[in-house]
């Protein structure tokens, strides 16, 4: 009851539907999270705004059953620390560190390690609030970061990365164990961190959809809607609905792609190179068909403020129709052959196995969540055009292990397919762009459900057409923490494969 | 067990023409003709992400689909630095990644070849240079051959490792694009 009323006393905020925003106190703010956490509330995203000569806020945006509910925290200029949220929410833990590194704003909670910042800069510079960037250290330094040591007779710690051995980013590893059982794993991450924030702040706010769309190459197109969702809530620009119907078909055909190169991937890791050669040729037929449709293989540039670079054609339609019922009836086909293949079936069941209460516990979201009982898709519990209309059918498992999140997969991509079919079939007739002038200042917030959870885009104007902030953000900071729960008892050699069945960004988190 | 061969006969090979090697993409010539033959005939690839955003990485990765079949070549994909011949990077290079990048390429045995993948590989891209990111590869170790595009196609990415390993044509300099790419393009 108390979070409905926190909700209706909340203010309208323009971007994604249904996000209302509220200003708090600190003692509102522990109290509202609190709140919240009772309620079953998501934790979205954690990000801090403002320069350090003048005022800053913490923002917490929350997923809450009747709809997003973001929280402003204002700071004043005391230099005290702001009440994290991590003992209700345990994924804040390591946004409120990345703040703490690029914002210099501390949290009260205990972990304040460094976390985006290893030695490349000096420790007192905070790249979103110092304007001026010291000079580079003369030669490229690696810091020490304090891993937590387990101790016992026969641990002993393997370091892995931050190069891993395949074609994958780069994160490093630190897995205590005994024998080949698995004790611990603790992730560092932030090697990829290059400045997206900071940069966002340098572009134009009209341009800013192309850096977003490069946050996580592999969601580009969620990235860069909800950049432009965020954009034209503040522009109060209304795009025309094919524009919308035309975005939501490059969100599934980005779903198909990446589920299809995961399904393969994952087969090989359990020794099934069968899989992958099925799975990849898939992937590539589909990539040319949406590259014949829309314009790119991988869709990077095709969302724009407004609506989408260029209109599709019969032809391209036509085939990108037939492609996806070809691919929709060779994956039934493979599935079967996967849930009849002992070995595959073997290597699935069991592995990295993260229970319903944990994950609930831990806040996961998307994909993985979904294959751990967490049923919260945004394009069915906050959808916006064109979902509202084709409503795609929520996918959901309880197991929680990589047969699971296989499972998952499979389900999505025969619905992606449908929904592809479906968006076809009914595209509205019009325009498929609008202009989109430049937006007064202020804030909004843009959500869209990539194929790996839900994305979150935090978009501050300035005057006269300039970001002021921008912070995007990947369902990857909330499940990043869940993997090293899921590996524990897990055997080392089965952690390449429960790390790939939760496939999470790097460089969507290390921003 | 019969449902997989029936599978595996019914697709058959899908295998395409691989793309001529393209001069425009040269960026330096440092190794002896001779290497260069040993090199070409059996390939070994290291590929390091040293910040870029992962959309070269899906295109590297569909190398080794059927299609592209990079391994029906004599190139394959080794886990180790000091299994490789060549370094395939892929940038900007971030700060936190520019320690790793230089000891891979320490790591990796002479002699070697280095090509940046993607716009951020050449140039540093979007990202640019900033207290986070060193840019374009080139910074950070000597590169052979870079290949732009965001990102470049398997094709591209394949023709550019195939001049890397290819004698350069001194007469000719350059080789059309079109003559490169596939039909299917």
């Amino acid at each position: 009851m108390a979070m409905r009323r926190l909700f209706e006393t909340a203010v309208k905020l323009p971007g994604a539907p249904g996000l209302r925003r509220l200003t708090v106190t600190e003692e509102q703010w522990l109290e509202a999270a609190r709140d919240l956490a009772a309620a079953g509330a998501r934790l979205l995203a954690l990000w801090a705004s403002g320069q350090s000569h003048g005022s800053q806020s913490v923002y917490a945006a929350f997923a809450t059953e009747p709809g997003v509910l973001v929280l402003m925290l204002a700071r004043e200029q005391d230099g005290l620390p702001y009440p994290g949220l991590e003992e209700m929410f345990p994924a804040a833990s390591r946004m409120q560190r990345a703040i703490a590194d690029l914002s210099g704003l501390r949290s009260t909670d205990p972990d304040t390690r460094r976390w985006l910042r290893h030695a490349a800069w000096p420790e007192d510079f905070h790249p979103l609030v110092d304007e001026h960037v010291p000079p580079a250290p003369q030669s490229p330094a690696v810091d020490d970061y304090p891993f937590v040591r387990v101790e016992g007779e026969g641990v002993h710690e393997i370091p892995v990365g931050p190069v891993h051995a395949g074609i994958i980013e780069p994160g490093h590893f630190r897995f205590s164990v005994v024998g080949e059982k698995v004790l611990k794993l603790e992730e560092r991450l932030g090697y990829v961190h290059k400045g997206i924030e900071r940069r966002f702040t340098e572009l134009p706010i009209l341009e800013g959809h192309r850096l977003a769309a490069r946050v996580s190459g592999d969601s580009a197109v969620a990235f860069s809607w909800a950049y432009c969702q965020a954009l034209e809530g503040l522009s109060g620009a209304e795009i025309p609905p094919r524009a919308a119907w035309l975005r939501a078909l490059a969100l599934e055909l980005e779903r198909i792609a990446n589920h299809l190169g995961d399904l393969g991937a994952l087969g090989n890791d359990a020794g099934f190179a069968f899989g992958l050669a099925q799975f990849s040729r898939l992937k590539e037929q589909v990539l040319r068909a949406t590259e014949r449709a829309l314009g790119q293989r991988y869709l990077l540039d095709v969302v724009v403020p407004g609506g989408v670079r260029a209109d599709i054609d019969a032809a391209a339609a036509d085939a990108l129709r037939a492609c996806v019922a070809q691919v929709a009836s060779e994956v039934r086909e493979l599935r079967d052959i996967y849930d009849e293949h002992a070995g595959v079936r073997d290597r699935f069941t069991g592995a990295g196995v993260l229970t319903p209460s944990l994950a609930m516990r831990l806040g996961v979201v998307g994909l993985a969540g979904r294959a751990s009982g967490q049923a919260f898709d945004l394009r069915v519990d906050l959808p916006c055009p064109p979902y509202d209309e084709i409503r795609p059918a929520k996918v959901c498992r309880s197991e929680g292990d990589v047969a699971a999140r296989v499972a998952v997969r499979f389900d999505e991509v025969m619905e992606s397919c449908r929904l592809v079919a479906r968006l076809l079939a009914r595209l509205p007739e019009g325009e498929y762009r609008t202009v989109v002038p430049a937006p007064p200042a202020g804030v909004a917030v843009g959500l869209i459900e990539s194929w790996r959870g839900p994305v979150l885009v935090g978009l501050e104007a300035g005057p006269g057409g300039t970001i002021r902030r921008c912070h995007p953000h990947d369902p990857s900071w909330q499940n990043w923490p869940a993997l090293e729960h899921a590996i524990m008892d897990n055997i080392v050699p089965d952690f390449p494969l429960i790390n790939k069945s939760f496939n999470l960004s790097y460089s969507g988190h290390d921003l | 067990m019969l449902r997989t061969l029936r599978k595996i006969a019914g697709i058959g090979i899908v295998t395409e023409p691989a793309p001529q090697s393209d001069e425009s993409l040269r960026v330096r010539d440092a190794l002896q003709a001779r290497i260069r033959e040993v090199m070409g005939r059996a390939l070994t690839i290291r590929h390091v992400d040293a910040g870029s955003c992962n959309g070269c990485e899906l295109e590297i990765h569909a190398l080794n689909n059927p299609i592209y079949n990079i391994e029906g070549l004599g190139i394959r994909f080794v886990a180790s630095p000091r299994h490789a011949d060549l370094l395939l990077v892929t940038g900007p290079v971030s700060k936190n990644m520019e320690v790793a990048l230089r000891r891979v390429y320490d790591a990796t045995p002479d002699p070697k070849l280095v090509v940046a993948v993607g716009e951020c590989g050449c140039t540093g891209g979007i990202f640019g240079e900033s207290y986070a990111s060193r840019g374009a590869v080139s910074n950070v170790i000597p590169v052979d051959v870079a290949i732009p595009g965001c990102p470049p196609s398997p094709n591209r990415i394949l023709a550019g490792i195939l001049t890397a390993i290819t004698q350069p044509k001194r007469a000719a300099a350059h080789v059309s694009t079109e003559a490169a790419a596939r039909p299917a393009d």
